[in-house]
This record gives structure tokens, sequence and C-alpha cells, in this order.
């Protein structure tokens, strides 16, 4: 069995847990030996305490010996039920998996329904429906504001959901289709293939691309190294590619920091960003509530 | 247990002389034997009105050679751990101490079956405490789950005006306001009223089951029932409206919880206060067995006169008790008839004694009679007992006082300034903070918003702590209906050039715009990078 890192463990506990049951027992046998006999009076066992307070030979009373009897019984029949000696699986065939699956089965069923309501309407009229919106506000509260924060701005790497720029379109489609299936975005990194110079020149080409003050040289230089390395993904008009996610770098929208020591950082080292795959987790219901809220974000209702 | 198969019939000499202390004992009888005994002697001095007058007051005295024990003693007689129950019938009384325990039932269980159906305004419930949308309504005022420590703070002052009053006053609370006091007395004036006083009602629990019989106890716990399902459904009454309740009893159409309620409370009154009654205050309250640590030598309690009372005996009314060596207690036993929890209070101080000075006033009637000075039995100290001046100011009474005063002014000042407006920050955990493309630096929070008061209000948040602060939320007014709470996520943008630390103090201020002391200030902090000292 999985749990165990060797056979020895299943064997310990199973023979402690007999051993145990089976020394008790004998021990509350033997202590409920010694009834007194018709007539026969308690003796003092000779353990006194605050000068006058003794333990006599009474026998232990009946209702509290049945007690300790009934917990023995209680014992035995709660391992025969449930897992408890070693991988023994019980006779219910209980196990915690199996309680959480049936858990969340019976909340499915119960909450199911709230989720699977909003499913057929087109994420452009949910836009209009505050209680849709609300569910998915909650939602997002819930599975998406560790990374993208509570006000869906974003931080380095986690993109700004609110500004209607997309790294992978728009659309409620695509949007559902991030959460689905997530997405793998992959910058490589460059710094060895056309050298740190390579790196500041394509930098100051980047950063002039949206209006910022370069040097001229620099620049041009950084132009014939973009048009070879970097059209093929961000496009030779440096719009960048929805496609694959290739960022737009023309706008002052910069993922991994807009700082000239950022970008030549993001352009020498590369960049790795990920969205999980929320789909199996969440369902498709749960996934078109937030796509509803996520593209409400950017779009004010019709 | 001792058998009552073998219960002699007492020998019928009336007014035998009692002391026969020297004359080795005879049988001891119990409370219950004596009284049984004393009912089948009855019905012979029916028919002879003399004899009754001179009983008056001296109700079923016991017989010679017939010492009449309490329930105590008797228990002590068995050797056994189980003391099997033995119904008192305590006596009526009339007097100061009885009108004042009238005055505070009719009190007490008038504001428990009144409060609910007082409504503040035309139609919220005075006193609800509404758990469904977790509030609490107190007149004008609405509490929240948040407010849970004033809750506390009553509790606090409670027992410590529980400790004052014991130190004291002793078992004032026991004699006069416990439930339990009520209820049981409320129910003992019902019980009177159908089976009549206390001799019939131990007769009548003698007879064979006859018609008579069956429809006096039949009739009280109908009553009682009754009376306890109101109680019940009064109790219900303080958490779901009541006259909605009301309605929904009529058509028979309450929810399963209130069902449940209304029937277990009703019957937590019926069983307590129709059948355990002293034995809840002697074997189940634990206030009972813990007063004793704030008694000391100067607490007021309820006790007789040894001094003064013995040598008990019988005498004549006419006769000087000087002359025949005697006390002033004419060993009457009404002191024993009329204690609720049936104990002799001659004996002592006794931990089963609520206080609740029966015994003083049907002493004192007594005392009146016989034209004696009253306070043979009476509210006393165990120093005044003993010839010393008894002290009212001790250092417990003096810091009982102080501290339940100021609690209690705590209290009172606290909820008069109670802001009906609630907000909470969180400040976003996952990230430290952000650079935004024009390089400020900016931290998000969310803020909870509950509008406690009883009407709609907006608000207008802001914020301060770091120069050139900039609070950057969708919402420039807050709407907030009565009672609803609102999450409001907001940024604050700070240029980095003015922050001075890492970890900033920054505060939020919400104010209602239609109302400018309905304001409150919560601190939080912002984060940013490490400064560049120039």
């Amino acid at each position: 069995m999985a749990d165990f890192t060797s056979s020895f463990w299943q064997w310990y506990i199973t023979v402690l847990v007999v051993l145990s049951i089976v020394g008790v027992t004998a021990l509350v046998v033997w202590m409920a030996q010694g009834k007194l006999k018709v007539g026969e009076e308690a003796k003092p066992m000779g353990h006194v305490w605050d000068e006058d307070l003794q333990e006599l030979s009474n026998p232990l009373p009946k209702w509290w010996l049945n007690l300790f009897y009934l917990t023995l019984i209680f014992a035995v029949v709660y391992l025969a039920l449930y897992p408890g000696l070693g991988t023994v699986k019980g006779v219910l065939g209980w196990s915690e998996i199996g309680q959480y699956e049936k858990e969340m089965k019976q909340a499915d069923e119960h909450y199911g329904p709230i989720f699977e309501k909003y499913r057929s309407e087109n994420v452009a009229v949910l836009v209009g429906n505050k209680d849709a919106l609300k569910i998915g506000e909650r939602l997002y509260m819930t599975y998406c504001t560790n990374c993208h924060g509570a006000d869906a701005h974003g931080n380095r790497g986690f993109p700004n959901l609110t500004d209607n720029d997309w790294l992978y379109g728009g659309s409620p489609e695509n949007i559902q289709t991030s959460i689905m299936n997530g997405r793998n975005g992959i910058m490589p990194a460059w710094g060895a293939v056309i050298g740190q110079e390579g790196v500041y020149n394509v930098a100051s080409y980047v950063m002039g691309l949206s209006g910022r003050k370069v040097t001229e040289d620099a620049a041009s230089a950084g132009k014939e190294i973009f048009a070879k390395t970097c059209a093929g993904c961000h496009g030779a008009d440096a719009k960048g590619n929805p496609a694959i996610g290739a960022a737009n770098l023309t706008d002052s929208v910069w993922l991994y920091g807009g700082t000239q020591q950022a970008i030549l950082q993001s352009i020498s080292g590369g960049h790795q960003g990920q969205m999980p795959a929320h789909g199996e987790f969440l369902g498709e219901a749960k996934v078109h509530l937030l796509t509803a809220y996520v593209y409400s974000l950017s779009h004010t209702s019709p | 247990m001792t058998d009552s198969n073998d219960k002699k019939e007492p020998p019928p000499a009336e007014h035998a002389p009692s002391k026969d202390d020297k004359e080795p004992p005879q049988r001891v009888m119990s409370l219950v034997e004596a009284q049984e005994a004393a009912m089948r002697r009855k019905p012979a001095s029916d028919g002879q009105p003399a004899e009754k007058k001179r009983r008056s007051f001296a109700g079923q005295r016991p017989q010679a050679g017939q010492r009449m024990v309490t329930l105590a003693e008797a228990d002590a007689k068995h050797e056994s751990l189980y003391a099997k129950h033995q119904k008192v019938y305590p006596r009526m009384v009339h007097g100061f101490f009885a009108d004042l325990r009238v005055i505070l039932a009719s009190l007490t269980l008038g504001t428990f079956y009144g409060l609910p159906w007082i409504n503040w305004g035309a139609e919220r419930q005075a006193f609800l405490i509404d758990l469904p949308a977790r509030k609490f309504n107190l007149f004008a005022w609405t509490f929240w789950p948040q407010d849970l420590f004033y809750l506390a703070v009553i509790l606090i002052i409670s027992a410590l005006a529980l400790f004052l009053f014991t130190a004291v006053a002793g078992r004032v609370w026991c004699g006069f306001t416990c439930p339990q006091t009520v209820w049981t007395e409320i129910f003992l004036w019902m019980e009177r009223k159908i089976e009549g006083d206390r001799m019939k009602q131990m007769r009548l629990a003698q007879q064979p089951w006859n018609r008579e019989r069956i429809l006096k106890v039949g009739g009280k716990h109908t009553l009682w029932v009754l009376f306890s399902l109101w109680t019940g459904f009064t109790f219900v009454g303080f958490f779901t409206p009541i006259r909605e309740l009301s309605v929904a009893t009529v058509s028979l159409s309450l929810g399963p919880w209130e069902t449940f309620w209304v029937f277990f409370y009703g019957l937590a009154t019926y069983g307590n206060a129709g059948w355990l009654r002293e034995q809840v205050c002697t074997y189940m309250c634990p206030y009972a067995r813990f007063q004793g640590a704030m008694f000391d030598r100067n607490t007021l309690i309820i006790s007789y006169d040894t001094q003064r009372g013995e040598p008990r005996g019988a005498r004549n009314r006419l006769v000087d008790p000087k002359s025949k060596n005697l006390g002033n207690c004419i060993d009457c036993t009404l002191c024993v008839q009329v204690c609720p929890t049936g104990i002799d209070i001659r004996d002592g101080l006794q931990y089963q004694c609520i206080a609740c000075a029966a015994c003083v006033d049907v002493c004192d009637s007594v005392m009146d009679k016989m034209g004696y000075p009253r306070g043979l039995i009476r509210y006393t100290t165990e120093n005044a007992l003993e010839g010393r001046p008894s002290r009212l100011l001790r250092p417990r009474i003096v810091v009982y006082t102080s501290i339940l005063i100021a609690i209690s002014l705590a209290l009172v000042v606290s909820v008069l300034l109670r802001v009906p407006l609630m907000l909470d920050i969180v400040r976003d955990r996952t990230s430290l903070y952000r650079e935004t493309n024009e390089g400020m630096i900016e931290n998000v929070y969310t803020l909870k918003i509950m509008n406690m008061d009883n009407s709609d209000h907006r608000y207008v948040l802001s914020a301060s702590g770091i120069e050139g602060l900039k609070l950057d939320s969708a919402l420039t007014e807050i709407a907030i209906d009565a009672g609803q709470t609102r999450d409001i996520v907001v940024r604050l943008v700070a240029d980095p050039e003015k922050l001075s630390k890492r970890s900033n103090e920054v505060e939020f201020l919400l104010q209602a715009a239609d109302d400018k002391k309905m304001v409150v200030r919560e601190d939080a902090k912002f984060l940013g990078p490490i400064p560049v000292r120039p």
C-alpha cells in the first residue's frame, strides 16, 4: 500500500494495536476480579490520603466496568469496519479520498445548478447581469487574486486584466481558452546569441518604438537585429502575435517592467510565463462566469 | 431506605411534653413520615373546632417521642449514596419578604413575557435576536456579530454584580430573582389554586386515584403544561418575531427548529419548576456550591438566633417562658413547613438554603401571635450573631464595587460613542508592491465596509500618511444599504521618492457623506522598494 514506505510499518501498527487490545482486555478482566463475598467487609488497601481518606478493596462498580468492556468492543468493531490495522481496508471500504470525493460530488450537485444556469448565456450578455458578475467576482477573488491582484491590475510577470491589452487576444473565447487550458508564454534568452551589445541595441530600438528617447545609432543597429531575431514572434511591426502570446512592444505596457534595466534583462535572460489550466479544476460553468467577470473589467455593459 | 411498611400509628395523645431529651430516643421519623402521620391524624380532629383552633399555627406537630428530622438527617441515617427524593410541600407564607418576592417575580416574569411584544417603531420588534440575519435589535440600536464583545462585557458585569450582592447580602439572587425560584413560585401558586393548601395537597397525595384526585392532579398538570408551552413560545419569540410566530402557531406552520425550541424550553420549564424544584438548587446549580467562597463573617445570612430560641419547646401563650426554662422558640416547625428546600433553618446555615426568607416571614408572624419580639429567625451576619459589630465596607466589597462601576461606565460610554460603521482592511497578501509603467509604487487593498446603521448611507473614502499619496478607486462615493457589507478594492499610489522606509503607515478614513460624525479610521501598511538615499 502506498501509504507505507515499507511493509515493516503495517506490521508494526497491526501488532501494536492487537497487543494493546488484548493487553487492556486482560487488565480489565484482572481488575474485575476480587468480588466481595456475601457478608465480607471491604478491607483497607493501605493507601491513605489527606490523613483519613482510604482506599478499600471494593470491586469496581458494574456500570463503570461495563463501560470499559464497551470501549473494547467498540475498538474491535471499529477495526473491523474501518481501516486501522496496517493495510486492512475494513468491511465498509471507507477511505479519506473517497469521503472527500463523495462530499465534493454532493457539493457539486447542490451548488452546480447555480453556476450551470449561466452557462448557456453569451458572455457579452452576462456582462450586463449583476448577479452573474457577483458570482464571477467571488470566483475571481478566490482563485485569481494570488497572481493577478484583488484589483486585477496584475503584477510583474502577471498581466493586467483591466487594460484591454491582451497577450492572447481579448475576445470572450480567447479569455475562456486561457482560463480553461492555461498558457505557456516563452521568451527565449538571447544574451548568448546576440551578445551584450546586441541586447543593448535591440533594447534601444524597442524602447524607441513606444516613443522613448534612445540613442539613434544603437536603435538603428538594434533594428537590424530585431528584424532577424525578434520579428519572427513579435512581428515585423513589433505589434506582437496573440496566437503565440508574443507581446506588443510598441505600447507602454511592460509585463516584466519597463525600465531600461528590466528590458535588457528580459532580452538577455528571457522569460517563462505560465498561466495554469483551470478547466479540469473549476469546470466549464465556473470558468464561463470567470470569463464574464474578466471580460467585464475592460468592457462596460452594453 | 426506611421501609414504610413498619410505620406505626402515632399515639393519639395530644400535646404531650416534647422535652424528652433525657429519655432514650425512640424511632426517628423522616420529614415525610411525620407529614404522613400528621395527615392520618388530621381527619380525627376535623370535627373538633376547638382543637383545630388550638393548632392553628402549630400545624401537625410531631407526637411525643418523635422528633421531626430534616431531609439531610434522614438521608444521613441511611447509608446510601442515592437519596430518594421526598416531595416538599412548602406552606404558603405571607409577610414582607413574600410580598417582595411576588413583586420581583412579577417584574421579572412580566419582562420575560411582555418584552417580545413591544415594538420600536412600526415593524421592528424592540428586543429581537435575529439569528438568520445575524443581528440583534435592542430598541433603537442594532448590534452585529462584530459587537459581540459587548455581550462579554455584560456577562462580566453580571458576574461581578453577583459576586458583590452575594458578598453583601448572601443568596438574594437565589431567593428572589433566580428563574428557578421565580418559576417555581408561580408553579406553586397554580398548584395551590387547584389542589389547595399544603395540608390538602398532602392528603390528596395519599388518596386513591379517585375522581377528585384525577381531576385535580390532571388539571394541575394541564395548567402547568399550557403555561410551560406559553413560556417556550415566548422564549422563541425572542428569536423569531413574536407576532409572526403567533400567526404561524395558530396556523400550525411552525418551522422545525421553532417547534423544537418551543417544546424543549417548555419541557425544561415544566420539569424544572413542576418536578425538580429544590433539587435543581441542591444538586444541579453550580452557583449554589461556589457561593460559599464569597461569604464572609459580615455577609447577610438567614439565621435562627439559637441563644434566644433555645431551649425550644411548646408552651401556652400566657406562660412566661422563663418560668418553664424555655427560650423563645415554641417548636411549631412552621419554619420547616414553609421551607421550599425542606431544611430546618434552626440547624444553622446550610448549603441548601436559598435565602428566600420564607422562614423569617412565618416566624415573625408566630412571634407576633406569641407576643414575643420579632426576629427569632432573621437576616443577620455571623458577626452580629456572635455579638461583634458587622462591617459593610470591607476590602472585597470596595474592590467589587469599584470594578463594577468602572466596567459599567465603560460599557455605557462605549455604547453611546459607538459608530455604526465598520471598516476592515485586507492588504493584498501575495505581492509586496507594484511598479506602474509611470514608475509609481502601488499597493492594493480590499476594504470590507459594513453599514451597521438602520438607514442607508453614502460614504467618502480618503487615505493619508505619505506625501502626495493618491487613492485610486473606481468609486468616489460608496453607497451601502442598511445592514449590508460591501467589498471595495482600492489602490494607493505613491511616488517612490517620497517613501522613506520600506514599510510605511497609512490611514484610511471613511466618512458618511450625510453625517460628519459617522467616521471610522483604520491603519494599514504601505510597502515600497528600499529607498534610494541621495
